[in-house]
């Protein structure tokens, strides 16, 4: 039989496209509107703007995809060759084409120019305002780890050099410890900020390009070889949150995970002390006498 | 009902189209629709397809260009390093070959045979004098000790001659292969070359043109 | 008929070689290139297979595999996603399909240049055997995804397993897969703009057509750019330039000797192209979908001028937008803005289509085939991929999802589902006059459904993941506490993949089945449709009009005019029974 018309059975496509575009159309907005999975709590107020463009997002693309996907679904059922007679004849309705062109124009690009606002902050402010007092500390990241250097009461980073790299020793960024200026410097593996003061930070990477992720702090940004940037954040609760790579940098990319501990004053101070007494060895420098450290997490 | 002839079996040109109370079983119109003997394809293709070519090369050169004003425009290690003087005899070289082929496509639309064989034969030579001079120009730039990781500027030297210089060589194999029909004796010069010539001198003389922007830009650069 | 300036490029090939193999024959090349696809999708299907089973269960070891390691299985996703993007989505719609259809649909008796056209095809071919070498020389294929950022890509071995031989095959291939790609998109271009026969004006032109034109556009000034690209990244591998490559690397302790190159000029001249990539994947499926929908719903196409606009704008904004692959990748922050603010607005042209191709059904009179089931399955996934689109295009909404699987999400609906049901459509809808049979379209409704609820089932959870913070390209989620949580979800995606992945024998099954033994086409125009393929034998003959060329005295949808005898009224009909146009055109 050719297919001239529409054949038996035809009916169940209609309906099924009906079954299948209603349950994906209200299971996902049920998912988001209950947040079924969600971001995790932001930390920052530049997170919390992110997460309120977000929002208006969602409401603008799930309003589209509400009235989309069900008109499919409607025009699907009401309109099969099982109704008598032909189709209408029409080749469209410009009156029509430019009330919906003009409105998704201006909602779409409203949302766009809405959305610059938070990037604007995110970026403009670069190195954190100076009278802001911020603690300043150098990201790198390498295969497959991240390391983080503090500059010391000098507020100094000691030069580098990569012939210096020794990562059994601890020194990963290949720091030069003759330099006066790096005998304070800290080396973690971990990073430790005080909560409610904004943090600075210069990332770099010694090998390939990777991406320093913190998820609570809304905050992302690639790290390129040869293109030192620096930005700043503010955390706002204390805790501990997971450091990811967000740039496919290797076969060791899904273990470059590193700590962000935010802190509050007092315990950042004794964290501070602890790191001092593993730098001993690197810098010659003793630190100042202390209770006994705890161990240091190994990098 | 009898068994349907081949489409090949048929007629369809002699007929007109095929017979009327096949119903539409046939295609080519029996069922009552417009066909009519075809004209044949127009060599008109190869100009078209020529300038459509001409975009594409435009974009890869760009490519090329803005790769060499970001590198530049990093600082650091770009080195400047001496264009050997060859290459301005080389540009005026290819420059006459573009005029040499214009005084061939005139003699070409006056149908002086001989006259354009000789002028077009006299492109294609210069068209060869160019891309062996490039040859000799990078050999005195390795005698200088300037090769192509040697600083980014050589770099961008060696590719972009490079690329352009292969480019050259396809239209030197364009150039000889005209000049080959040229020399049969039954050759009807028009119109029947007439693509073919344009083609070949628009190809030509956008590599001129090209290579003019390429060279200012390697020598202002460098 | 005179001969005068005839090359006897139309009287038809004899011997197997010249019919079959090495043929100039564009309908011959098509289905070379449909061969390639389909071979190209079933070997990136099982990579993908691979791929989902690990992330089901990570410490399965698969017979004769073991266990996947993290180099394996990076190895895996960048030859599934170079391998699905480059040989399925590049060359099926456009080079497949667009070299069968364009010319018939034209009324032409073939592509403007016909040896280039097999040239085209069997660069590909060459192409695509030095991408799967890949996999066979010592170190195994790349691990640098189908992006290949510098300097992962640009090191070498030093760097990680793969990226010595294995990364610079696949540049090779890539290079020769471009300089095809340019030779095929100077032929649909040149075949468009001159080889249209009497009466059919750009306008009057299928949509399909008009997909092909704009898409080969694109890919003419796209694959240009990755040519380039791909020249120097090779010079900066084995020529010891420094076009990408910075200076003080230190990797796997040894200190590297380039200086002063910029890893970002490679993301740049990647995107430039890659952006109108994902258009060339999508635009020929629009086109076939719009020209499957009509036909089907029996009515016009709603606003035939509005979409052939829409296809260019898209296509022109698509050439400006690459930067929104790149907001966090260090680039100023001011261009951010700007190739925000555009990538926004094509979101405007792609609502207008989805609008029109609703449209085209307000009214119709639905005839329910299994083309017309995938060509309005296009039209949900469509909308479904394209809106998470407006979250990426902002670069501050794009700070928490770039490089989570929300991205993995968009993209595959866009092109790992809504470009292979345009596939579908044109499948199932050109079949029986490639071949002279029917592709059954009992197996083929059953092939939808399953397909097209199997592939949400796969693709709306990687929203959910992405929004949770899930990277992407992780071997494994061991090293995050915050993920393992989501490991559920990922036995979830895996199974609904490995049912829509059995799924797609049916349709192998059906297809070659359907050759041998499907249901005969009796009817030159089984679908009652307007354009002029259907005007021929089924299949064509090898000059498809014999010699003749149509005529054509309206546009292509025109169906259900008031007074005609039929509810359609072919293109190539003389005016005598139609009546005057009506409404906006």
């Amino acid at each position: 039989m050719d297919n001239k018309h529409s054949n038996p059975g035809s009916g169940l496509a209609a309906w099924g496209f009906l079954i299948v575009l209603v349950v994906l159309t209200f299971s996902t907005i049920y998912f988001f509107w209950a947040r079924t999975w969600w971001f995790p709590e932001s930390i920052t107020e530049l997170g919390r703007r992110v997460d309120a463009q977000f929002v208006r997002t969602l409401w603008v693309t799930g309003l589209v995809f509400f009235l989309s996907q069900l008109a499919l679904a409607y025009t699907i059922l009401r309109y099969t060759s099982a109704q008598p007679g032909r189709a209408v004849f029409s080749h469209g309705n410009t009156t029509m084409e430019i009330v919906w062109t003009a409105l998704t124009a201006v909602m779409f690009v409203g949302l766009g120019i809405a959305a610059e606002a938070a990037w604007s902050d995110y970026h403009a402010l670069g190195p954190a305002p100076a009278h802001s007092n911020p603690q300043i500390v150098e990201v790198t990241g390498k295969q497959f780890k991240w390391y983080f250097r503090y500059p010391g009461p000098d507020g100094v980073f000691g030069r580098t050099k990569l012939e210096l790299v020794r990562d059994d020793l601890g020194n990963y960024q290949g720091v030069d410890f003759d330099d006066p200026a790096a005998k304070d410097d800290v080396l973690t593996a971990e990073l430790a900020v005080v909560v409610n003061q904004p943090v600075q930070v210069t990332l770099r990477t010694l090998d390939v390009t990777h991406s320093f992720f913190v998820r609570e702090l809304r905050f992302k940004q690639d790290t390129v070889p040869g293109l030192p940037i620096t930005m700043n954040f503010t955390p706002e609760k204390t805790g501990v949150y997971e450091i990811a790579c967000a740039e496919l940098c290797g076969l060791g990319h899904h273990q470059m995970r590193a700590d962000l501990k935010v802190l509050t004053p007092a315990e950042f101070e004794q964290w501070m002390r602890e790191q001092a007494v593993y730098m001993a060895p690197l810098t010659g420098v003793e630190p100042p006498a202390t209770e006994t450290p705890e161990s240091q997490p190994q990098p | 009902m009898t068994a349907k002839p081949a489409v090949e079996e048929l007629d369809l040109i002699e007929t007109g189209g095929p017979p009327a109370d096949s119903g539409g079983r046939l295609g080519y119109g029996d069922d009552g629709g417009d066909f009519r003997p075809a004209t044949p394809r127009s060599p008109q293709v190869y100009v078209t397809g020529i300038w459509i070519a001409l975009a594409s090369i435009l974009m890869f050169f760009m490519g090329l260009t803005s790769s060499f004003i970001v590198r530049k425009g990093l600082g650091a290690d770009w080195a400047p390093f001496t264009l050997p003087p060859l290459l301005w005899a080389n540009s005026l070289v290819l420059l006459a070959s573009s005029g040499t082929l214009e005084l061939s496509r005139r003699a070409y639309r006056d149908g002086l045979r001989s006259v354009y064989r000789r002028w077009w034969h006299v492109t294609t030579a210069l068209g060869l004098v160019f891309l062996i001079g490039q040859l000799v120009a990078w050999q005195q730039l390795r005698a200088a000790g300037v090769f192509v990781a040697t600083n980014p500027s050589s770099s961008f030297f060696y590719l972009m001659t490079a690329t352009h210089g292969l480019h050259l060589l396809g239209g030197i194999l364009a150039l000889a292969y005209v000049a080959a029909r040229s020399r049969r004796a039954d050759l009807v010069l028009w119109p029947a070359e007439r693509p073919a010539v344009t083609a070949t001198a628009t190809y030509w003389h956008f590599l001129g043109g090209l290579w003019v922007f390429l060279f200012l830009l390697l020598w202002l650069g460098r | 008929m005179s001969t005068e300036g005839h090359h006897g490029a139309h009287a038809a090939p004899t011997g197997f070689i010249r019919k079959y193999i090495f043929s100039k024959d564009h309908k011959v090349i098509g289905i070379q290139y449909i061969a390639l696809a389909i071979t190209a999708v079933f070997v990136g299907m099982f990579l993908s297979l691979l791929m989902r089973l690990h992330l089901a269960w990570p410490t399965l070891e698969l017979p004769f595999y073991g266990l996947m390691t993290p180099e394996q299985y990076l190895a895996l996703m960048t030859m599934h996603g170079t391998i699905m993007v480059f040989f399925v989505l590049t060359t099926a719609p456009q080079s497949g399909f667009g070299n069968y259809f364009l010319p018939i649909q034209i009324g032409a008796a073939d592509m403007a240049f016909p040896t280039l056209n097999m040239l085209s095809f069997w660069f590909t071919f060459v192409s695509f055997v030095v991408m799967l070498a890949a996999f066979f020389v010592s170190g195994g294929a790349p691990i640098s995804g189908w992006t290949a950022y510098v300097p992962l890509s640009a090191l070498g071995e030093v760097a990680g397993p793969g990226l010595g031989w294995g990364q610079s095959l696949w540049i090779v291939s890539l290079a020769i897969f471009s300089g095809a790609s340019l030779m095929g998109a100077l032929n649909f271009i040149t075949t468009t703009l001159d080889l249209r026969t009497r009466g059919m004006s750009l306008m009057r032109m299928p949509l399909s057509c008009w997909a092909w034109f704009i898409t080969a556009i694109l890919a003419l000034l796209g694959f240009a750019v990755l040519l380039a690209a791909g020249i120097l990244l090779l010079l900066d591998r084995h020529a010891g330039t420094s076009f990408f490559i910075p200076g003080g690397l230190l990797v796997s302790d040894r200190v590297i000797d380039h200086k002063g190159g910029s890893p970002l000029l490679w993301q740049h001249l990647f995107w430039f192209f890659g952006h109108p990539e994902v258009y060339i994947a999508i635009l020929p499926g629009m086109g076939i979908v719009s020209h499957v929908l009509s036909t089907f719903a029996r009515k016009a196409i709603f606003g035939y001028r509005a979409m052939v606009y829409a296809m260019g704008a898209i296509a022109l904004l698509g050439l400006g937008v690459w930067g929104h692959h790149m907001f966090q990748s260090g680039m100023s922050p001011y261009s951010a803005i700007a190739f925000s603010l555009l990538t926004m607005s094509i979101g405007v042209p792609s609502a207008i289509k989805t609008f029109n191709w609703i449209g085209t059904l307000w009214g119709a009179r639905i005839r329910f085939s299994t083309a017309m089931l995938y060509a309005l399955g296009f039209v949900s996934i469509f909308v479904t991929g394209g809106l998470s689109g407006l979250f990426l295009a902002q670069p501050s909404v794009d700070i928490p999802l770039h490089d989570t699987y929300f991205v993995v999400a968009h993209f595959h609906l866009i092109m790992g589902v809504a470009a292979i049901f345009g596939m579908f459509a044109g499948t199932y809808f050109w079949f029986p006059k490639m071949f002279g049979r029917y592709l059954n379209e009992g197996i083929g409704k059953v092939h939808f459904w399953l397909t097209f609820i199997g592939v949400y089932a796969i693709f709306m959870p990687m929203h959910y993941i992405g929004l949770s913070g899930h990277m992407r390209r992780l071997p494994d989620l061991s090293a995050y506490t915050s993920l393992a949580d989501l490991q559920p979800v990922h036995l979830f995606m895996s199974v609904a993949a490995f049912i829509t992945i059995g799924a797609q024998l049916l349709f192998l099954f059906n297809l070659v089945w359907s050759l041998l033994r499907g249901k005969k086409a009796v009817s030159l125009n089984p679908w009652e449709a307007t354009t002029l393929e259907w005007t021929i034998p089924s299949p064509p003959p090898h000059d498809n009009f014999a010699g003749l060329e149509p005529v054509v005295h309206r546009g292509p949808y025109e169906f259900a005019v008031p007074g005609a005898d039929n509810d359609y009224t072919p293109q190539h009909l003389p005016e005598v029974r139609a009546a005057p146009a009506h409404g906006d055109d």
